[in-house]
């Protein structure tokens, strides 16, 4: 996401951004962090370049730079929308010949229903309020907004980025048309049949899912691996969710700061004795402490939040592919059974050989890809893991030493006043 | 007269002294400290008040005047006397006349009102700076502690005692340094004795801390968790607070129950405190009828302080309002963070333990570590938004409610003031008809009321400057408090805040490495 082609929001909202670049670049380092080994070579390149907030969507503007044969320019830009991605991520789950693969975990859906609420019952409650309150709690929620709209532009790029990143899918030809046609794919949503059927496949997969992850497996790396990715990814999950929370309640203390300054200011503004300048600076004191407070809560969201869920998804997509591996290995031994039968009767014989070859083959294709995909995944994690810890201990640290430096300062104003 | 009669055997030791004092009050209080522990003496409080009247207002100082005075005076101290304990006896029965005790304060009157002039606050100055030397010159060096809760008994009879630790130099007290148990009643008795006392005259006396009914039903009935003994921290700061407030103004710390309070081992149980009791009720529809009597008193408010002081602690209610529900929402915030970040600690630990990399497993359980003990400063840094900032708004907004009572009360004086020379003028009416009706003993009877009446007047409008007087100093005293106050108190809790960034520094610092070694 280069800074100069910032995302564009709807008119309403371009005002009042006084935190505008500083937050731009920390989000650029946080959420490519994720990912780091993300090589951008010459041979491919994606990110989105833009963005638009409309109603209710977000047009994404993915721009591709490539010496690649396969596309007819070196460089061209095309509009897509969420369901598109979904679209391209149902493709590459869909398709056999990417069984063994991590899957690259589909983006959320960009969802600004509730910072849109807040923005709509700021606008009704605008009598109830001072001017200053009015324009501050405007400005909180216009960054508020923004920064979710941030994310899921950066999510959305993360994405094409794994693929364009992985050596066998961004050889896929639903890629490249992706990538390349400009006009709209004509992906629409899933209507309610196809969301039913989405369901049933998915109870269907759970359950076999039971089913065949009871069977034992002989490799002792892939049995290592199944029990520590089901540990881990329930883990992940409650991990998240409690960063989540903990990370929300940062900010609504910072929010009550922005109260707080604002009461302290009215009592400094009224008062007649000579305390009114105390009250004024301690007001500012509380001003400036909520910025920094609502960085904390916004770093702490950045490193600790997204990190846990972004690989809350990628371990379900690594799942996925053991269970993947798992069922090919059922159908492999199946079909070991059916060739035995066969033998025995003496009938298909040669019909159940060339069905055993396959699924041996696919079996062991699959391990062999699956065994290199976790490897690498684990590769990924810790990687991503240290850069972000890393991360947010210098910012939590930076944050610190500003909120000290600015106590220091008021207590020092303060003293020499009394 | 004065130089006839001596000094009445005060047993101080100081003779001198009572001349120096103004206040009848001090008088009486050095009698009591005398008499060793002698449950609560009079009401003085009020005679000091028609004393002062007396003298400041006095450029009228004929006989009459001061005879009524001294009639009143005697009046007075005759029924304090006779609502009284038998304490007092002693005091009038060593005398050669009753006469005495009051006559005292007469002796002060005439030189006094000889040698001054209008300049009424000057002398009332000096009287107090005479008192704060008699305090051998450390006037304020009291310091009070409240502390050890204890509970006493069991059930629904359970009460909880708090320890109340008196450091001073001061001389009216016997000791240097001495404490005393008292529960939460005695401090209710305390204040609504203080109140009764010094309220009308316009005094501002601290509120004391509000009763809750739910908290202490939880205490009594034993349950020990945190919500209960943080219940009883609060009270127990609470009244420590309260406590300090009141020896800090000069005049209620001079009062014998004050005194009482903080010396005496035993204590009469306060019962009018309760609210069902009949003083309980009582006071519920004093309230009420104060509130109506309020609304229909219309003052003609000549002096425009009283009016703008009034729109300006209206105004400061207001904010401090504000404010105040502003702090408790951050108290609760803080509050959900740091249980929020201990249930991500044990999460996070959950987590390092099942990552096979051992680095970052090793590094995923210093962050649980780290932000354990970071929730442990949020708990720290909520007491301090709470008990330092949060109470200090709660404490003010009671002030200002008293002080907005002592405006009341003076609204009340000027009514019955008002009132007083409505019926002067009827009386005299009635005597100017009885003239033209020509009926000789009603015309006496007529002349004795307008005299009774113009006294009353005379009492009523020097009352009422006497409160306007107070009031004026009250609120000086109370807007230097105030300052002082919110400053000490604002400071302190940036310090704290100062104290929370530096640990959060350590930590982070601490982890850094750890995060970095990950390899």
């Amino acid at each position: 996401m280069r800074a100069c082609a910032g995302p564009r929001l709807g008119a309403a909202m371009m005002e009042g951004l006084d935190d505008g670049p500083d937050f731009l670049s920390e989000e650029d380092r946080g959420l490519k962090a994720i990912n780091v080994d993300l090589q951008s070579d010459a041979a491919l390149q994606v990110d989105i370049s833009d963005a638009l907030s409309e109603r209710d969507k977000v047009k994404f503007t993915v721009h591709t730079k490539s010496s690649l044969p396969n596309f007819k320019q070196n460089e061209f830009s095309v509009v897509r929308q969420h369901e598109e991605f979904i679209w391209l991520h149902d493709s590459f789950v869909e398709n056999e010949d990417y069984a063994g693969y991590i899957i690259p975990p589909a983006p959320p859906r960009p969802d600004f229903d509730a910072s849109r609420e807040k923005l709509q019952k700021l606008g009704e409650g605008e009598g109830s309020m001072t001017k200053e309150e009015f324009t501050k709690m405007k400005q909180e929620l216009e960054a508020e907004y923004l920064a979710i709209f941030k994310k899921t532009v950066a999510m959305h790029e993360v994405f094409l980025c794994r693929v364009a990143a992985h050596p066998i899918l961004r050889r896929d030809l639903n890629f490249h048309v992706f990538l390349e046609y400009n006009q709209d794919l004509s992906v629409r949503g899933k209507n309610k049949k196809e969301k039913l059927e989405d369901f049933f496949k998915n109870m269907v997969k759970s359950a076999d899912g039971v089913i065949v992850s009871g069977v034992k497996d002989v490799d002792d790396f892939f049995e290592h691996e199944r029990t520590f990715l089901l540990e881990y990814h329930n883990r992940v999950k409650d991990a998240s969710a409690k960063s989540d929370r903990m990370t929300r309640s940062h900010k609504s203390a910072a929010d009550d700061y922005n109260r707080i300054g604002s009461s302290l200011y009215a009592l400094g503004t009224q008062d007649s004795t000579d305390i009114c300048k105390f009250f004024l600076k301690v007001s500012e004191l509380f001003d400036k402490t909520r910025k920094i407070e609502a960085r904390v809560s916004a770093d702490e969201d950045l490193k600790l939040s997204d990190l846990l869920k972004y690989y809350l998804r990628e371990s379900q997509a690594a799942k996925d592919l053991l269970y993947r591996r798992s069922r090919s290995l059922v159908d492999y031994e199946n079909a070991n059974k059916a060739l035995d039968k066969a033998r025995a009767k003496n009938k298909d014989v040669l019909q159940a050989e060339t069905s055993q070859q396959l699924c041996c083959q696919k079996f062991e294709k699959i391990s062999e890809s699956a065994k290199q995909e976790l490897i690498d995944f684990k590769t990924r994690r810790v990687a991503a893991f240290r850069k972000n810890l890393v991360e947010l201990a210098e910012l939590e640290l930076k944050h610190a030493k500003g909120n000290l430096q600015l106590l220091q300062n008021c207590l020092a104003v303060l003293n020499g006043d009394t | 007269m004065a130089a006839e009669r001596e000094p009445p055997p005060l047993g101080d030791g100081k003779p001198t002294d009572f001349e120096d004092l103004e206040d009848g009050e001090d008088l009486f209080t050095s009698t009591v400290s005398t008499l060793e522990s002698s449950p609560s003496s009079p009401e003085p409080a009020s005679l000091p008040a028609e004393d002062i009247s007396a003298n400041s207002n006095g450029p009228k100082p004929t006989e009459v005047v001061l005879d009524d005075d001294r009639e009143d005076l005697f009046a007075e101290a005759t029924e304090e006397v006779s609502l009284d304990s038998p304490e007092r006896e002693p005091i009038l029965s060593s005398e050669p006349s009753p006469a005495v005790t009051p006559v005292t304060p007469t002796t002060l009157i005439a030189p006094r009102i000889e040698s001054k002039s209008m300049s009424a606050p000057v002398i009332f100055d000096r009287s107090r700076e005479e008192i704060e030397e008699e305090a051998n010159g450390d006037i304020f060096d009291i310091e009070i502690g409240v502390s050890d809760p204890e509970k006493v008994g069991d059930g629904m009879n359970a009460y909880m005692a708090y320890r109340v630790t008196t450091k001073t130099s001061l001389s009216m007290f016997s000791k240097s340094e001495f404490s005393v148990k008292r529960r939460f009643s005695d401090f209710l008795g305390l204040h609504s004795k203080l109140a009764s006392k010094y309220l009308h005259v316009g005094y501002i006396v601290p509120p004391a801390p509000e009763k809750s009914i739910v908290g202490m039903t939880k205490v009594k009935v034993g349950k020990e968790d945190s919500s209960s003994t943080e219940f009883v921290e609060k009270r127990r700061a609470a009244l420590e607070r309260y406590l300090q407030r009141t020896v800090k103004h000069p005049t209620l710390l001079q009062d014998p129950d004050l005194r009482q309070f903080l010396e005496s081992s035993e204590l009469p149980r306060a019962v009018n405190t309760q609210a069902l009791s009949g003083a309980g009720i009582l006071r519920m529809a004093n309230k009420a009828a104060d509130a109506v009597n309020k609304m229909t008193i219309k003052m003609n408010e000549s002096d425009a302080w009283f009016e703008e002081k009034q729109q300006q602690f209206e105004n400061l209610d207001q904010q401090l309002r504000k404010l105040h529900v502003s702090v408790e929402a951050l108290v609760c915030h803080r509050k959900e963070l740091s249980a929020n970040t201990a249930a991500f600690a044990k999460s996070a630990a959950m987590l390092g333990n099942s990552e096979d990399h051992t680095a970052l497993s090793r590094a995923l359980s210093q962050l649980a570590e780290v932000e354990e003990k970071i929730d442990q400063l949020h708990q720290e840094h909520a007491f301090a938004d709470f008990y330092m900032f949060s109470e200090l708004l709660s404490d003010y907004i009671r002030l200002i409610a008293a002080v907005k009572g002592v405006f009341d009360h003076r609204m009340k004086c000027w009514q019955k003031w008002e009132d007083a020379q409505i019926t002067l003028l009827k009386k005299r009416e009635a005597e100017a008809k009885m003239m033209v009706a020509n009926k000789p003993d009603k015309i006496q009877q007529a002349k004795n009321e307008i005299r009774e009446w113009e006294a009353k007047v005379q009492q009523g409008e020097r009352d009422f400057e006497q409160i306007s007087k107070t009031i004026r100093k009250e609120v000086g005293r109370f807007e230097k408090e105030r300052v002082k106050d919110f400053k000490t108190v604002i400071i302190k809790y940036l310090e704290s805040l100062v104290q929370t960034q530096q640990q959060l520094i350590k930590y982070w610092e601490a982890f850094l490495p750890e995060a970095k070694a990950i390899a």
